[in-house]
Parts: structure tokens; C-alpha cells; sequence
């Protein structure tokens, strides 16, 4: 039997239970054998984002929505999976700087700015409430339906009963005097709660496992599985829609926001801050966790839909709220142990999610709210007070309270209006708010303290005004002509369909109008002005958190301090023994015997500032610090050199290598360029010493014929007339000389003319013959021609292919035998274009020469034949000719067998022309040196 | 007239109408000339003919005038003849060259005539 004293034995054993967890916890952390520091212990003490929020109010919205509760755990899967180098980030950031608190964080990335570090804890208090609220009426809830076991009757509080029969007030009060226990017993630097990790581990533990026992249960128990649930849902036509697995239309818009703000959530929530940054051991833990925490959250959502099927099948058309099905699933089925199980699962998810946003906020309100205005309002007394440490703990029990009390108010307000899911997302809502400042802080350096303060305040705004105050106008505590008229009756300014935005649910609405307003207002504030010299330190501390190996802030800090004001300092917030050992161990890391050895330079300064930022905040620690400490204010140049200082190393490094490596490229390219220059120094020495070869040749018979004759004048007729024949016959081999010279000279420079036109291949070769028969003719030689008609025009150069027919025709008569010669001229359309061909029967070119006879100045003669009169630059010329036109020249040859000598033009679109003066153009070009860098 | 003193000259050179100048001029001087076209036929040439002088172009076909030289000096047979070396390579390095493979005189075309035969006349001890 069910009896109330053994539900509270029974929770009252619980809660003493995970107090000596935490105690143990404590001690052990405190003998230096943490029990935390497993990976797996982190990623379950993470799970404390499942509230009874999970527990309860998955079910309830399932019943409402079908999948419609997944978004909420889709996100913190996506965020944990893709985004753990955000979480990472976070976490180096925290632990170099000692942040303690979400707030901490924004405000010392934004100068340590006090009005930051409040606004961010306002937001944080005031949003965060209903969230406790709904924890509130979670336990209070299940509370109540239990005490009337067996019967199922829904809780229905009376508005006017008193605040203390409320059963809510005093369970607000157990969690108070729980938490101040749990988290505030003393103060330490790092602010951080082994004990409450293990303790949360524990809860997550509990929380699943009577999550499982309930699925288990109903669809194992009750049902006969997954399909037989399914099968009684397909014949309700009620239940059926919930099984419709796709969202659509509006409810895209809703699965797309709900995603995003639970990612956000996962990431910014104050008690998610706490746990996934504040108490994480080692950063390498976030490695399980990335895959263990979205495994514990699909666990745990395995059975919310056969839980919510099998409470609408088994309780149709009976009153009872689809939010306590996991509670009164097993009740009806008189499941007395079970029902306790679930119980003591509810009590865990409310406990562990209170404990640890009670203890963020109430640090945040500690350290950024109250602190500063008391070191305000009377830092002379706060200066005077020897010890501090005990205020500071005061202060924060006191803040742990009011929240809760905030929290129950809420209840009273507006508690019943929602579903617990509603409540919770408005929370969501609300710390989506720090995504901004927090991302945008981590990742740019432009974000300035007013940037933050504007984009925070606007987007606070905006959410209280769609969603805080709608809950209150709906609960009946404001007006409702406010949500149906606006305000002032203005239609535009309807709170939740702003400016006309409508067609979208509540929570859709506010994320897309307070993300508008707060991105906006940030970025665009911030760009108002450049950051100051804290801005910019503290952004280079944040933003290239995971570049520094060692936090870099003693270096931004100049100034002196006596040693003994530092530790009378530190020890007034932290107890002197507690600010006596912290100071010893910074001495004994430092290789010094104690603390009388230590200096008080910049980097002991900042160590005794870090102590304090984990007590008071990073924001008050600083002004502390300032007023035992006189520090010399840097100039924002000063700051920037600094700051610059690690990073420009890794710059000039960066830098050297980079040079260095231009520096080697730049070698090798002047070593080619040189090779290349050498290489085409040897060719035109070749060309040149060729060309003066050439042309001393028939110079030396020319002077030496001129001489004979100037020197002799009786010579003989017939010498005379020979000699001065040679002298003429030696003049035009000159003059032809250096024609053909210059002709190669321009080819190859390019610089040669080209006309191009349509020819007749077949007229130009008869054109060609008729010019040498001549020659033929003196040579006794007959020429032959195999001419079709009919044959396809070509484009090329007239004159030119004029010069290359010449120059192969008169070749053939130079080495054609007397009086037996024979020259055939071919013409041919072939594969390539049309093929022309000139074949000799005089004593061949031997398979060696063939390639020879090409090259400029290389002429082979026979022995037996007189030398031929030639320049040597006919063939390669021609060569050249034929190949700007797009074809190829060749010879074919057998020694004793004549030689035929062949080229091929293609038949070319003018679009090849073009290319093959491209191509030609290109491999004539040198590549051009590299001046630029030299 | 004394014809015992008559001295052979053979002109080494592949370009016909240089040969017909050196035949023509060292022919009015008085010696025996013979022509060789390529390096091949001037060794030969001179083997069979032993000249008191070698006119060696250095540009020639099958043999250069270097190898010719070369050849020329090895050879204990001719070991008194004289080479003079005609080249249209004007450079340091080529007159060093005919000279360091033992030519006793270097001359670049086109040449002087009168320096020619000065040269020879010289080189013949006359």
C-alpha cells in the first residue's frame, strides 16, 4: 500500500542518499581521488538537461503532437555530435580564464563588464524560473496523484488557498535547504561541485532506468510490443494522426526552430553551462560524451510514444492529463513498486535539474549581480571586512532561495495555463538569447561590450514581450485585450504576431523576431565603434582559446603589488587558509619553498585574480585586484603589441616559411630561366657562328678572285672572264644567304607575314614547275606530274608554299644525275589534307642524314658530287612554312634509291589556322622571367 | 728555273671555288698543287703524295681539318710537312685548337692573298 508516510520515507531516503553521494564525492575530491573524472560520469551528469520536463512532458506532448517532442532532443544530438568543437572551445575558455558562470563568461569576454555580467544573470534568473516552475509542478503534481493511490485523480490547486497549505511552497523549500547543502557548503576557486556531479550522475542514472522500467512495462506488460500498439492505434481514427511521422507546413518551421533552441539550450542553459563547462574534469572527456549523452537521450525517448499510445488507448475518455501517464500507467495497473520507481525517477529529474540551475544562478547573482553593486554602494566596508567568505556564501544561500521562491511564484501565476512542454520552452527561449554574444564572442573579434549589452537587451525584450508576457495575459494575470488587441491596440505590436508575422506557433515567432533583434543589434552596435584595449585582449583570449597553450592574460597586466595585501586580499573571499594553501601550491608549482619566496609580479597578480574571479567573478575580481594592486594602464597600442606579440611569432614563422619557400621557388625559376638563357646563348652562338661560317665562305672566294684580278691585270681572258663569273655566281649565293637568313630570323621570331587565302594546290604546283624547267632543262632531267582535278581548296600563304615548292624542286635537280634525272610531282588527297609529293631518282640521303638535312646550315653532299650550292637553310625554311600551316614535311629515302620528299597540308577550318599559329606562337615564346618577385 | 727546288702543295677544301683561287695563286707561284675535297682524300693525298705543305680547311666533309692534322702529325712519314690552316671560324679558341694539334700557321677566311702566299713562301723556307 501506497501510504503517504512511506512516499515521503521514501523520497526523504532518496534525497539522503544522494546527499551522502555528494558528501563522498567531496571528500574524495578533497583527498585528491576524484570519483568524477570518468568520461562516462560526464556525459551522465550532462543528462541532467532531461528534466521532469523528459520525464513527464515528452509523454504529454506526444500525446498531443505525435513526434513532436523529438526536436528537443534532436538539437543537443546535433549540437553534441557536429558542434563539440563550440563545447571545446567553451571549456579551454572557461578553464583559462576561470569563469564560473555563463554570465562570468560573457562579461569577461566583453572587458569584464559588470552591467554585462548583470544583464546576462537578469536574463538568466527571469528566464530560467518558469523552468523551475515547471519542476515544481512536476513533483508537486505527481506528489498528489500519489497520495490519492489508488484512485487516479488530477491535481487541481485552488487559486485562493493560502500560500502555506501549498504543498508546492514547501516542496520549493525541501529543494532550497537540499541545494544551499549540496552547493554552497564552501566556497572554492574554481567553483567547482564534485560532490553535486556525482550526485546528478546518479540522478540520470535513476531517471533512465525508471523511464525504461515504465516503457518496458507498457509495452511488454500492458501491450503485447511495439506492433501490437500500433495495430490498436490504426483502428482509432483519433490516434491515428499522431502516428503521421512527417511534420509539414507549419509545423517545418516548428520542428526547424524547436531544433534550434534546444541546441542552443544544450549549449547555454545555466545548469548545462555548469555541468558541461564549470565542473568539467578534462576536456577530453567531451569526447564520450559527444556520442554517450545523445545515446542517453534516444534511451530515454524509446518509449515516449508507446507510453503516450498506451495512456490515450487505456484512459480514453477518461480526465487524466497525458503529462502524468508515466505515473499513472502503473498506478492503474496497481503496480506499487513500479509506481514508486517512476516516482523516485520524477524526483530525480526535478532535483537534479533545480540543484544545478539554483547553484548557477545563484553564483551568477552572487557574482554578477550583488557582488558589484555592494562593492559599489560600500566598498569601503567591504574593503574593511576581514573576512569576506562567509558573506559571500550568505549571499548566495539567500540567492538560491529567492530563485526557488521566484520559481513557485511563477507556479502560482502562471502554472496552470501550459503544458509542462510550453513552460519549458519558453525558458529555451529565453537563454537562446546568449547565443549571439557567446558565438559571436568566441569567434569574432569585432563584438564589443555594447554590441553584447544592445543585442542582449533587444532580444530579452522581445522575448518577454511574445512569449513571458503572453503566459502571464493567458494565466489571467494580465489583461487579455493585450494578446488579442495589442498593445495600445495597435495590430502591428500584436506580442505574438509581431508586425503582422503570423501563421506560425509562438515559439517559432519569438526565436525568429528576438534573434532578428538581437543579432541585429549586436553586430550592428559593435560596429559602431573599434574595441578597446580590454575588449581586444579579452577577445584574443576567447577567440584563439584553442591556439594558446597557456592562458596569455599576465602578460596584458602591468603593474606592482605587495605580496602580503594580495594574500590578506584573496584570503578575505576565500577564508585565509583556503587563500594560504592556493598560494603555497602556486608557490610549490613554481619551484619556490613558500609563498615568502614568491614575487608579486604580473603573473602572481593574475593568479591571485583568477582565485578571486572563481569566488566573486572575473568582473569584481578585477576591480579587487585594482584596489590592493596599482597597475599601470596600458594604452590599447600597448595591449595590441602585446597580444600581438605570440601571435605575430607565429606569423613571422608563418611568414619565413612562406618566404622561405618563395625564396626556393624563385631560385629554381631563375636557375630554369638561366638553363633556358644558357641554352638559348649556346643555340644563337651556333646560329651566329653558322651564319658567319656561311657567309666567309663565299666572301673568301669573292676577295680572293677580286685580288687576282686587281693584282694582275695581264691576266688572261678566259681566267678573267671565269674569275669574275665566280665573283657574281659567289655574290648572289651572298645575297641569297642573307635572305633566307633573315627569312628563317622572322619565321622563327614570329615576325613573319602570313596572307592566307584560298589555293589551288594543283595551279600552284604547275606554277612552281613552270618557274624551274629551266633548271630541268639544263640538267637534261624530265619532270613528270600527277596533278588530279577536282581536289579541295587549302588556306595558307601563296607566296610561301610558292618558296617551299621551289626549294624542293630545285633540291631535286641539284642532286638529280645528268641527263638520266627524273622528278615526279604528286598530288593527293590523303587522311590528313591533301598530300604533295617530290620524288627524285638521284643517289638518295642515308637513314642518318635524313633528319640532319633539316637542321639549318647542314647540308649533305655526295662525295662523288660537286658540293651543292645551297645555303642550308631551304629545308628547314620550308619545314617551318609548312608546319605554321597546320601540316608536316618529311622526306622518305633509301641511298641509291632517290629520295622523295613529301608534305602535307590539312584541308583546315580557319579555326585550326588559328590554332596552330597559337600552338606555334606558344612554344616559340619564352617564358618571361619572373621579374616581378626578383 | 730550278726545278728540283719545285715545291708540293696540297689544298684541302671542300668549297669549289675557294680551291680555284689557292690553285690559281700557288700555281703562279710556282709550286705543284694538288687538291683534296674532303679530310679523308687529303690524308690520303698527302700519304701518297708527301707535300712539303698542307693547306687544311678546317670545315670539311668526312673529316674535319682538325682530325686531319691530328693524323698528319702522327705519322712519322710526314712528320716535316707543313700544315697551314685555313678556317672560316675566326675564334681564340679554334686557332689554339690547330695550333695546340700541331698546324705550324692559322689563317681566317676570307684571307689576303698576298699574306697567303707570304705565309706559304714563308713556311716553305723560301
Amino acid at each position: 500500500m501506497l501510504a503517504s508516510p512511506v512516499i515521503v520515507a521514501a523520497a526523504l531516503l532518496y534525497l539522503g542518499l544522494l546527499f551522502a553521494v555528494a558528501w563522498w564525492g567531496d571528500k574524495r575530491a578533497d583527498a585528491g581521488r576524484s570519483i568524477i573524472a570518468s568520461p562516462t560520469i560526464y556525459a551522465l551528469s550532462m543528462a541532467v538537461y532531461c528534466t521532469t520536463w523528459t520525464f513527464y512532458g515528452s509523454v504529454g506532448r506526444a500525446a498531443v503532437s505525435g513526434i513532436g517532442f523529438l526536436p528537443i532532443y534532436l538539437g543537443p544530438t546535433l549540437v553534441m555530435a557536429l558542434g563539440w568543437f563550440l563545447l571545446l572551445k567553451m571549456i579551454r575558455t572557461a578553464k583559462a580564464n576561470r569563469i564560473t558562470s555563463i554570465a562570468d563568461f560573457i562579461s569577461s569576454r566583453y572587458g569584464k563588464s559588470h552591467l554585462l555580467g548583470g544583464l546576462v544573470t537578469i536574463i538568466a534568473v527571469i528566464g530560467v524560473v518558469p523552468y523551475i516552475a515547471l519542476q515544481l509542478k512536476a513533483v508537486s503534481g505527481s506528489v498528489s496523484i500519489l497520495l490519492n493511490y489508488p484512485e487516479i485523480v488530477m491535481p487541481h490547486r485552488s487559486e485562493t488557498e493560502p500560500v502555506f497549505a501549498d504543498m508546492s511552497f514547501w516542496i520549493a523549500l525541501i529543494l532550497a535547504a537540499f541545494t544551499i547543502l549540496f552547493g554552497t557548503r564552501h566556497l572554492d576557486a574554481t567553483e567547482r561541485h564534485e560532490g553535486m556531479v556525482a550526485a546528478i550522475a546518479l540522478e540520470s542514472g535513476v531517471k533512465l532506468l525508471a523511464f525504461l522500467a515504465v516503457g518496458l512495462f507498457v509495452t511488454y506488460g500492458m501491450y503485447d510490443g511495439f506492433a501490437d500498439i500500433a495495430d490498436r492505434v490504426a483502428q482509432n481514427a483519433d490516434l491515428r494522426r499522431l502516428s503521421a511521422a512527417v511534420p509539414s507546413g507549419q509545423g517545418f518551421t516548428s520542428w526547424f526552430s524547436l531544433t534550434v533552441l534546444a541546441g542552443l539550450a544544450v549549449l547555454f542553459l545555466p545548469r548545462q553551462f555548469q555541468i558541461a563547462v564549470v565542473e568539467n574534469v578534462n576536456e577530453a572527456h567531451l569526447k564520450r560524451a559527444a556520442w554517450l549523452f545523445p545515446l542517453y537521450l534516444l534511451l530515454i525517448n524509446v518509449f515516449v510514444l508507446p507510453i503516450a499510445l498506451g495512456g490515450l488507448l487505456h484512459f480514453a475518455g477518461r480526465d487524466v492529463d497525458a503529462d502524468t501517464f508515466v505515473l499513472t500507467l502503473p498506478m492503474a495497473l496497481r503496480q506499487e513498486g513500479l509506481t514508486l520507481l517512476v516516482f523516485i525517477g520524477g524526483l530525480s529529474a526535478a532535483t537534479g535539474m533545480v540543484i544545478v540551475e539554483t547553484i548557477a544562478l545563484s553564483t551568477m547573482v552572487c557574482n554578477d549581480l550583488v557582488m558589484p553593486l555592494l562593492l559599489r554602494m560600500k566598498r569601503l566596508a567591504l574593503d574593511e571586512s576581514k573576512d569576506l567568505s562567509r558573506v559571500l556564501l550568505g549571499i548566495r544561500r539567500g540567492a538560491i532561495l529567492f530563485i526557488l521562491l521566484l520559481g513557485y511564484l511563477y507556479f502560482r501565476l502562471a502554472g496552470e495555463a501550459y503544458a509542462l512542454v510550453a513552460i519549458g520552452l519558453i525558458s529555451f527561449a529565453a537563454v537562446a538569447q546568449f547565443a549571439p554574444a557567446m558565438i559571436g564572442g568566441m569567434y569574432w573579434r569585432g563584438g564589443t561590450r555594447e554590441g553584447a549589452l544592445a543585442g542582449l537587451s533587444a532580444g530579452f525584450l522581445v522575448w518577454a514581450y511574445t512569449l513571458l508576457l503572453p503566459s502571464f495575459a493567458k494565466s489571467g494575470w494580465l489583461p487579455a485585450d493585450f494578446l488579442t488587441q495589442g498593445l495600445f491596440g495597435t495590430e502591428l505590436l500584436l506580442p505574438q504576431q509581431l508586425f503582422g508575422l503570423s501563421g506560425h506557433d509562438e515559439i517559432s515567432h519569438c526565436l525568429f523576431w528576438s534573434m532578428f533583434a538581437n543579432i541585429g543589434c549586436y553586430v550592428a552596435v559593435s560596429l559602431l565603434r573599434a574595441p578597446t584595449a580590454a575588449e581586444a585582449s579579452q577577445a584574443t583570449l576567447f577567440v584563439d582559446a584553442l591556439k594558446h597553450a597557456r592562458p596569455a592574460g599576465a602578460a596584458l597586466w602591468r603593474g606592482r603589488a605587495e605580496m602580503a595585501d594580495l594574500i590578506a586580499l584573496v584570503g578575505r573571499f576565500l577564508g585565509p587558509l583556503r587563500a594560504r594553501a592556493a598560494f603555497a601550491a602556486y608557490a610549490h608549482e613554481r619551484g619556490a619553498a613558500g609563498i615568502d619566496e614568491l614575487e608579486a609580479d604580473a603573473e602572481l597578480v593574475q593568479f591571485a585574480e583568477s582565485l578571486l574571479a572563481g569566488a566573486i567573478g572575473s568582473a569584481s575580481a578585477r576591480v579587487m585586484v585594482a584596489s590592493v594592486a596599482k597597475e599601470e594602464p596600458l594604452s590599447l597600442a600597448e595591449v595590441m603589441n602585446i597580444l600581438d606579440e605570440a601571435s605575430q611569432l607565429r606569423t613571422y614563422s608563418r611568414e619565413l616559411e612562406r618566404k622561405s619557400a618563395e625564396l626556393t621557388a624563385a631560385t629554381r625559376e631563375l636557375k630554369e630561366a638561366n638553363e633556358r638563357l644558357q641554352e638559348l646563348d649556346r643555340l644563337k652562338d651556333d646560329f651566329m657562328s653558322s651564319v658567319t661560317h656561311e657567309l666567309r665562305t663565299p666572301l673568301t672566294s669573292i676577295r680572293a678572285f677580286s685580288e687576282i684580278l686587281f693584282d694582275d691585270p695581264k691576266i688572261g681572258l678566259a681566267d678573267r672572264q671565269r674569275f669574275l663569273g665566280l665573283i657574281v655566281s659567289e655574290t648572289e649565293r651572298l645575297t641569297r644567304l642573307v635572305n633566307q637568313t633573315l627569312d628563317m630570323a622572322k619565321i622563327e621570331s614570329g615576325h613573319a607575314d602570313w596572307h592566307a587565302s584560298e589555293i589551288d594546290l594543283k595551279e600552284l604546283i604547275a606554277q612552281s614547275v613552270a618557274a624551274t624547267s629551266q633548271l630541268f632543262t639544263e640538267k637534261g632531267a624530265r619532270i613528270k606530274l600527277d596533278l588530279p582535278d577536282g581536289l579541295p581548296l587549302i588556306r595558307a600563304d601563296h607566296d610561301r608554299l610558292i618558296q617551299v615548292m621551289l626549294n624542293l624542286l630545285s633540291n631535286a635537280v641539284k642532286f638529280l644525275p645528268p641527263d638520266v634525272g627524273r622528278v615526279r610531282v604528286g598530288l593527293r588527297e590523303c587522311a590528313g589534307g591533301l598530300e604533295v609529293s617530290v620524288a627524285d631518282n638521284g643517289p638518295g640521303i642515308a637513314p642518318d642524314d635524313q633528319a640532319v638535312i633539316f637542321e639549318k646550315f647542314r647540308q649533305v653532299g655526295d662525295s662523288m658530287t660537286d658540293k651543292p650550292a645551297g645555303t642550308g637553310l631551304g629545308l628547314p625554311i620550308s619545314r617551318r612554312i609548312v608546319e605554321h600551316f597546320g601540316g608536316r614535311l618529311w622526306v622518305e629515302s633509301a641511298p641509291g634509291a632517290g629520295a622523295t620528299f613529301r608534305f602535307v597540308l590539312p584541308l583546315a577550318p580557319a579555326g585550326a589556322l588559328d590554332m596552330a599559329e597559337a600552338t606555334e606562337a606558344m612554344a616559340r615564346a619564352p617564358a618571361p622571367l619572373p621579374a616581378s618577385r626578383i | 728555273m730550278t726545278t728540283t727546288t719545285t715545291k708540293k702543295v696540297l689544298i684541302a677544301d671542300d668549297e669549289q671555288n675557294i680551291v680555284i683561287s689557292l690553285e690559281f695563286l700557288l700555281g703562279r707561284e710556282g709550286f705543284q698543287v694538288l687538291v683534296a675535297q674532303d679530310g679523308e682524300e687529303a690524308l690520303a693525298k698527302a700519304r701518297a703524295e708527301k707535300p712539303d705543305l698542307v693547306l687544311l680547311d678546317v670545315m670539311m666533309p668526312k673529316m674535319n681539318g682538325f682530325d686531319v692534322c691530328q693524323a698528319l702529325r702522327a705519322d712519322p712519314e710526314l712528320s716535316a710537312v707543313r700544315i697551314l690552316m685555313l678556317t672560316a671560324k675566326g675564334r681564340e679558341t679554334e686557332v689554339s685548337k690547330g695550333l695546340g694539334l700541331g698546324a705550324d700557321a692559322y689563317m681566317t677566311k676570307p684571307f689576303s692573298t698576298k699574306e697567303l702566299v707570304v705565309q706559304v713562301r714563308a713556311l716553305l723556307g723560301l
